[in-house]
């Protein structure tokens, strides 16, 4: 009871990266509130799982194990937690915000009545005061995210309702292991008190995975553009430079609204988070949106016309220049000085 | 031949993508006043596979609802314009400060009143906000089945629908009964223009508070016009007060701030061959590239 909760997804039976992020985060609240770290584990096949889990220090790991269970569908999934809510009472509880966690949070903050945070930056306990009522809301969880599109960063709270539920997206929180020897507990829970036969009414009839070819988070360089990249032409610039440096193209928002790239290139907030080596932001002005995704980058240069670009405050070079002249101008240089 | 009921949802939304300069206040906050208001882009995503269930069986019928302030009727004459059959505008103070869970509460209250539907169709999220969670939220409510990211509704028969969604490495076709609720992605075809002849059609098509507002002589006009948006408020659909607007919302915003960057010092570069020059042969040099 009054635990921290994390959703932990499978992705073609491999639990995923922003699920050990979310408990190595989980860990963390536990122990500043002096609570227990939960994890639920719903598939099929899941024998030898909790060695995985955990090291990332789950005191308890709950396990839904049934052949229907797997892949993910939303009402079997909603069912169980929900249940499973409603009888543990968490005081918090985490899922990634991919496909699945943006399918299922919603549902079950909906069934609870519970608030539900989208695309979370950080997460903090703190206290809330109500000066109005004289009222103090003690350890609450900080749910800090930007909004409006990405132009200011709101704290967002749930005073009342429980669980406190955020999501966040793979790559903004680190993962790290808590204790290789730790051991937990598990709980194999009886399927069929937890779903009715009623919840598998949509049917899977195909799926084709399709590995990404694109590998943004894994690159140790990124060139990306933004919509002071112009076209979609002077965007082949940016792959020119990237297929030569050895890098990834990457984009900002604008960008992909305008056309000029694909979705699975966005950067920032409610797409990629990077940490590369070098971060070439070419035509960026530098939405709060677009750099809470990149701010970790080593070192950061900015192309735009625009001297004033809020980047250009965190670029450690600043070329003012047209984004078509100054990178032909790389891919010379870089040429002549590696001949 | 099969006909069927679909609700669209839809959010005018103030068009973040642009925020320029002159919509930055000097204390740095967003003056949303100057951003044009629009059709959420993924709601006309949702209005096109919509607008094309009614292509291949027109005896259905499109009823687009939105919640938000009197002037969110511009959407709804766009919806008309482009295809729907009717408008319905959620407005009220009583809705005024709720987050997506108080939002999808008042929806599926009014979409309970609309009562007979097959489909519910909207956008996966609204640019405003980003947070995806309107939809789900409301097919919850309603205890219907969802199918979110959608990107093609493949088939319809009489008690199934067939519908390809976008995952993060792939494609899936999953297939649920009726009533359904579907988010559109916005890998999704995009909408198709206003029509010419609905646009004559539909041009003076108010809301009862538009109306009210006009002059006499256009009030007369609208009021003639058969095509007036109905226009619902509080009072109009069955509902538990304490679950709209502030007061029904769980989440709440303790502060909003604007994020000060820690600054670095940075290297002021000209666009010229000698400073580029010489950037590579740094970068090269400390191994950063090469």
């Amino acid at each position: 009871m009054n635990n921290v909760t994390v959703y932990c997804e499978l992705d073609e039976g491999k639990i995923a990266d922003v699920s050990f992020e979310l408990l190595t985060k989980g860990r963390s609240l536990a122990n500043q509130l002096n609570c227990k770290l939960e994890a639920i584990l719903i598939g099929h096949n899941l024998k030898g799982y909790e060695k995985m889990l955990f090291p990332y220090g789950v005191d308890t790991l709950f396990i839904a194990d049934d052949k229907r269970l797997d892949p993910y569908a939303t009402l079997p999934h909603t069912s169980i937690l929900v249940t499973l809510f409603n009888e543990e009472k968490p005081q918090i509880a985490l899922m990634g915000a991919t496909t699945i966690g943006r399918d299922l949070g919603p549902r079950v903050s909906s069934a609870l009545k519970s608030g539900l945070t989208a695309d979370c930056t950080e997460l903090e306990i703190g206290d809330h005061e109500v000066t109005r009522d004289k009222k103090v809301y003690k350890d609450l969880l900080f749910q800090i995210r930007p909004a409006f599109g990405g132009n200011i960063i709101a704290t967002i709270i749930n005073p009342d309702c429980r669980p406190q539920m955020a999501t966040v997206r793979e790559g903004v929180m680190k993962k790290a292991i808590f204790n290789p020897l730790h051991k937990g507990k598990i709980v194999d829970l009886d399927v069929s008190k937890y779903v009715d036969e009623t919840a598998f009414v949509v049917k899977l009839i195909e799926r084709h995975v399709e590995e990404s070819k694109v590998d943004i988070k894994n690159a140790t360089v990124v060139v990306a553009g933004g919509f002071g990249v112009g076209s979609v032409e002077n965007f082949g610039l940016l792959y020119e430079l990237a297929a030569l440096i050895g890098g990834e193209v990457g984009a900002s928002r604008a960008a992909i609204d305008a056309g000029y790239v694909g979705h699975e290139r966005q950067i920032g907030q409610t797409g990629i988070t990077v940490r590369p080596k070098l971060y070439i932001a070419c035509g960026i002005s530098g939405q709060i949106q677009h750099l809470s995704g990149m701010l970790d980058s080593s070192i950061i240069i900015s192309i735009n016309n625009d001297p004033n670009a809020p980047i250009n405050k965190i670029a450690n070079y600043v070329i003012q220049g047209k984004v078509d002249t100054v990178i032909p101008k790389m891919i010379k240089y870089y040429k002549e000085n590696t001949k | 031949m099969k006909e069927y009921q679909i609700i669209v949802l839809a959010k005018q939304v103030p068009d973040t993508r642009n925020v320029g300069k002159n919509a930055m206040k000097a204390d740095g906050t967003v003056n949303r006043s100057v951003l044009p208001a629009i059709f959420n882009p993924e709601d006309l995503h949702a209005l096109e596979q919509a607008i094309r269930i009614k292509d291949e069986f027109p005896k259905s019928t499109i009823t687009i609802l939105t919640m938000g302030p009197v002037r969110a009727a511009e959407i709804l004459r766009e919806g008309l314009y482009r295809g729907a059959d009717a408008g319905i505008l959620l407005t009220d103070r009583a809705f005024a400060g709720s987050d997506t869970l108080a939002t999808s509460y008042a929806l599926s209250c009014a979409i309970k009143k609309i009562g007979n539907y097959d489909i519910i169709i909207c956008g996966r999220q609204a640019i405003d906000g980003d947070t995806a969670q309107v939809g789900p939220q409301v097919a919850e409510k309603l205890g219907i089945p969802q199918i979110t990211y959608a990107e093609e509704i493949i088939s319809l028969t009489d008690d199934k629908i067939q519908v390809k969604r976008r995952l993060e490495h792939g494609v899936e076709v999953l297939e649920g009964t009726f009533p359904i609720l579907i988010t559109v992605n916005n890998s999704a075809p995009h909408c198709r223009p206003r029509h010419a002849k609905r646009l004559m059609k539909y041009k003076h098509t108010s809301t009862l508070s538009e109306s009210q507002d006009k002059s006499e002589d256009y009030l007369v006009t609208s009021m003639g016009n058969q095509y007036i948006i109905k226009e619902w408020g509080v009072n109009d659909i069955e509902c538990d007060r304490e679950q709209l607007g502030l007061g029904g919302s769980p989440t709440k915003v303790k502060k909003v701030e604007n994020i000060v960057f820690q600054a670095k010092e940075s290297l002021k570069l000209e666009d010229n061959d000698e400073d580029i020059n010489e950037l590579m042969k740094e970068l090269i040099t400390s191994h950063i590239i090469g």
